[in-house]
């Protein structure tokens, strides 16, 4: 199994999302990671679907979205000429003796502390997944209370944008 | 279903109402008109020249039924379980081409619609089921005969609505319509709340359709078509498998000119039977679970398939990693997501099959012209060799009762080709796939995708709304008929005189037969008493409660002069109790999930090919393997 990331072109309708969402149940793919959102025009929006398939049902997943009647495009985003992005935000034990270490972390990671208490930080992290399970390993020593994650986003190197190309074909 | 009470009280008339005549001379003038969100409905109907709509009324489609009852252009079909409406709709589609539309309130209205249209998405038919809605402010509030049945039919159709803005209405019809018929067709619903239906809007016509993400590809690929022609010209062994979006494309007459230009032999599914007239020379029969031994073969040892309007569909394919070993595969379809789904296809065409049939017969007809064509006469040979030796054939019961086979074949010799069949799922079908011979499309319909038992009667009544003229046949099996015989009820009243054959085995036959042969012959539930010890219903006297004809056969002495009897009555349904023998068997037989070359034309008998023929297919593979 490979990690393939799609961006997925749709008309920003309701039900569009549970459609999506029940295609890849009912023709069996497992979804790693889905992310929703308005795009610069307020009628399409995109999402960021990662699903972990080989090449042959992968080209099955896409084919089986386009057949979807609100579905105005999909892309397949590589690693190498895209810029991917998740989210995380992490509550981690972190008392006076060992606040200092985990700030040190922190900052290695270029990631912020957006919540304060006694006996804990929440941290905000950006970045690819790879990171941000980096940055996990390295915080679980101290203790982790809470983790959340958002989907990954992702975008396409360069000067080209694939709504535009979705829109005028449309 | 047709709980009335009013979930708010709304005025039943909502005044002042234009007449419909009114409304339609304004609606023609292409000018908005100002009418209810019901009217704009029906008008939409009337525009998409809509002339049957199969329905029950309920709670929330009651607006939409009040000015359908003044419409002059639509006629409104009242049938005895929605079930039979979306099968109806379905068999209407499926004998005139044309969109079926059925209607049926919120709740359990519309989940008794969710069978017909998972089976109208597999067999890809066109249908439009509209249903009433919960008024929209009582949406999720699981209010009474309220179910979410646009999130439930998702899986099992090609788009859905639910519409609460009236405006919205001609768009979301039109659009319905659109998607229904066109690219690979398939079944829509729209979902209508019920003060979407009461309140207050314009119509006008036609209205603006916004599809941007739909686009189905229907003129296939020069670079594709080429590619194909030359697999074609290189083929020593090539084979079209036909399948249902042949007769969807209507693309028989196309077909049969490709067949002929090229001279390449030819199956035909279980849902194209009839796309090329059975008595072509070249029609080598259906393929699958039960095909013919010359079509199972035929596929198995070709070195081409030409796959048409076909998905490789499990029943056809039998263990996939076997199938066809040494073919390489043109695979034309105009759902992209078909294409290399099962099988992998060598060459890919997206396309409508008439156009991909015209195209292609051009360029091979350029290659015949150059005389770089392919030559295939010792391939025809032999597939005709498998078709003489291996003809399809029964053995008649010892103790003199009917054979289900001989009654089929001779309600087929006796109907002929201009009748449509309708068959329902089991042991009966599979019968009347191979024994009525089918000369023309949609003159077979039935459920094969799904395999839905009670397709049959519905589907038949469906038929012969649409195709007045000709004799509709439902071959039916005594536990298929007992699930929708409801609807003889509705072809009474309306006047719609199908007549069913019910191959009665007083056993759900194909599970029986399932158990006879890997089941130790025990019989679990599968005993319908409908013939064997008592008749539980006794049929005759059920076609005759609902002012059928009944007639019942159980000699084969007997059969001709039932069959012209049943034929001769013309004003009403018939319905004939055809007792048969209950241990015949459906064969070839592929058992599931092994290789097509297991295939058995009877009990633990294996074809039993001639030494040539052995030689050739050594030979034959041993090449290949080689070339390979």
């Amino acid at each position: 199994m490979s990690k393939h990331t799609l961006s997925v072109l749709v008309e920003n309708k309701p039900g569009v999302l549970a459609r999506i969402a029940a295609l890849f149940s009912r023709r069996g793919f497992n979804i790693d990671s889905l992310a929703v959102g308005e795009t610069e025009h307020p009628e399409v929006s995109r999402m960021t679907v990662v699903v972990d398939v080989e090449d042959l049902p992968l080209e099955q997943v896409t084919k089986q979205l386009n057949k979807l009647v609100e579905v105005l495009k999909v892309v397949e985003l590589e690693a190498s000429s895209a810029v991917q992005r998740q989210v995380m935000l992490i509550k981690v034990r972190a008392d006076a003796a060992t606040r200092s270490q985990v700030l040190e972390f922190v900052q290695m990671f270029r990631a912020k502390i957006v919540d304060v208490a006694t006996d804990s930080l929440t941290i905000e992290a950006t970045g690819t997944t790879d990171k941000l399970a980096a940055l996990l390993e390295v915080l679980e020593p101290f203790g982790v209370r809470e983790l959340v994650q958002s989907g990954m986003v992702a975008i396409g190197r360069g000067p080209r944008s694939i709504t535009d190309r979705a829109l005028r074909s449309a | 279903m047709s709980d009335t009470r009013p979930a708010t009280p709304a005025p039943l008339h909502p005044a002042p109402a234009p007449s419909p005549a009114q409304v339609a001379q304004q609606a023609r003038a292409k000018t908005p008109v100002e009418v209810t969100g019901a009217q704009s409905l029906v008008l939409s109907l009337e525009a998409m020249e809509v002339d049957t709509v199969f329905g029950i009324p309920g709670g929330a489609i009651l607006p939409a039924y009040d000015p359908l009852l003044d419409s002059v252009k639509v006629r409104h079909i009242l049938v005895r379980h929605e079930q039979g409406a979306g099968h109806a709709a379905e068999g209407y589609a499926a004998a005139t081409g044309r969109v079926g539309v059925c209607m049926a309130t919120s709740g359990p209205g519309a989940t008794n619609l969710v069978t017909p249209l998972a089976d109208a998405y597999m067999d890809s038919v066109p249908i439009v089921a509209i249903t009433g809605q919960v008024s929209s402010a009582a949406i999720g509030t699981d209010a009474f005969q309220e179910a979410d049945i646009r999130g439930i039919t998702m899986p099992v159709t090609k788009h859905n609505y639910l519409v609460t803005d009236p405006a919205e209405i001609p768009r979301v019809i039109a659009e319905a319509f659109h998607i229904a018929a066109t690219g690979r067709p398939g079944p829509v619903l729209v979902d209508i709340a019920k003060d979407a239906l009461q309140a207050r809007t314009t119509f006008s016509w036609p209205p603006k359709i916004a599809l941007p993400g739909y686009h189905p590809v229907t003129r296939p690929h020069g670079k594709q078509i080429r590619e194909a022609s030359r697999l074609i010209a290189e083929a020593e062994r090539p084979i079209l498998y036909v399948g249902g979006g042949v007769i969807r494309a209507r693309a028989s007459a196309e077909l049969r000119r490709f067949v002929e230009l090229t001279q390449i032999p030819v199956v035909t599914t279980l849902m194209a039977r009839g796309a090329l007239p059975d008595s072509h020379p070249l029609h080598l029969g259906m393929p699958g679970m039960h095909g013919s031994v010359a079509a199972v073969t035929g596929l198995q040892k070709s070195d081409l398939i030409i796959a048409l309007g076909a998905r490789f569909d499990d029943r056809v394919t039998g263990q996939l990693s076997t199938f066809a070993p040494d073919a390489r595969i043109i695979h034309a379809d105009i759902d992209p997501a078909e294409i290399s789904k099962n099988r992998k296809a060598d060459v890919p065409i997206v396309g409508d099959c008439k156009a991909v049939l015209v195209d292609l017969a051009e360029a091979v007809d350029a290659d015949l012209e150059a005389g770089t064509g392919g030559d295939y006469a010792a391939w025809r040979e032999r597939t005709a060799g498998w078709k003489r030796t291996f003809p399809l054939g029964y053995t008649a019961p010892e103790d003199g009762t009917l054979s289900p086979q001989l009654v089929i074949e001779r309600l087929g010799a006796i109907a002929g080709p201009e009748a449509v069949y309708a068959a329902g799922v089991g042991q009966h079908q599979m019968w009347a796939a191979q024994f009525v011979q089918y000369e023309r499309p949609n003159s077979w319909l039935n459920s094969g995708g799904l395999g839905t038992m009670g397709y049959s009667v519905p589907a038949a009544m469906g038929a012969q709304v649409g195709e007045p003229d000709r004799t509709v046949w439902a071959i039916d099996g005594d536990g298929c008929f007992q699930m929708t015989n409801q609807e003889l009820a509705t072809c009474v009243i309306n006047n719609i005189p199908i007549k069913v054959a019910i191959i009665n085995n007083s056993s759900l036959g194909m599970v029986r037969q399932w158990q006879t042969l890997f089941y130790n012959e025990r019989y679990s539930n599968t005993d319908l008493h409908t013939s064997v010890g008592s008749r539980v219903p006794d049929f005759v006297k059920l076609a005759d409660a609902y002012g059928c004809a009944g007639f019942r056969c159980e000699r084969p002495e007997d059969l001709d002069d039932t069959i012209r009897a049943a034929m001769a009555v013309t004003d009403r349904p018939v319905v004939v109790d055809f007792v048969v023998h209950r241990d015949a068997m459906v064969w070839p037989m592929v058992p599931a999930g092994v290789s097509n070359d297991a295939i058995q034309v009877a009990r633990d008998t294996a074809p039993q090919w001639d030494r040539e023929e052995s030689e050739a297919i050594e030979q034959s593979t041993d090449a290949d393997h080689d070339g390979r």
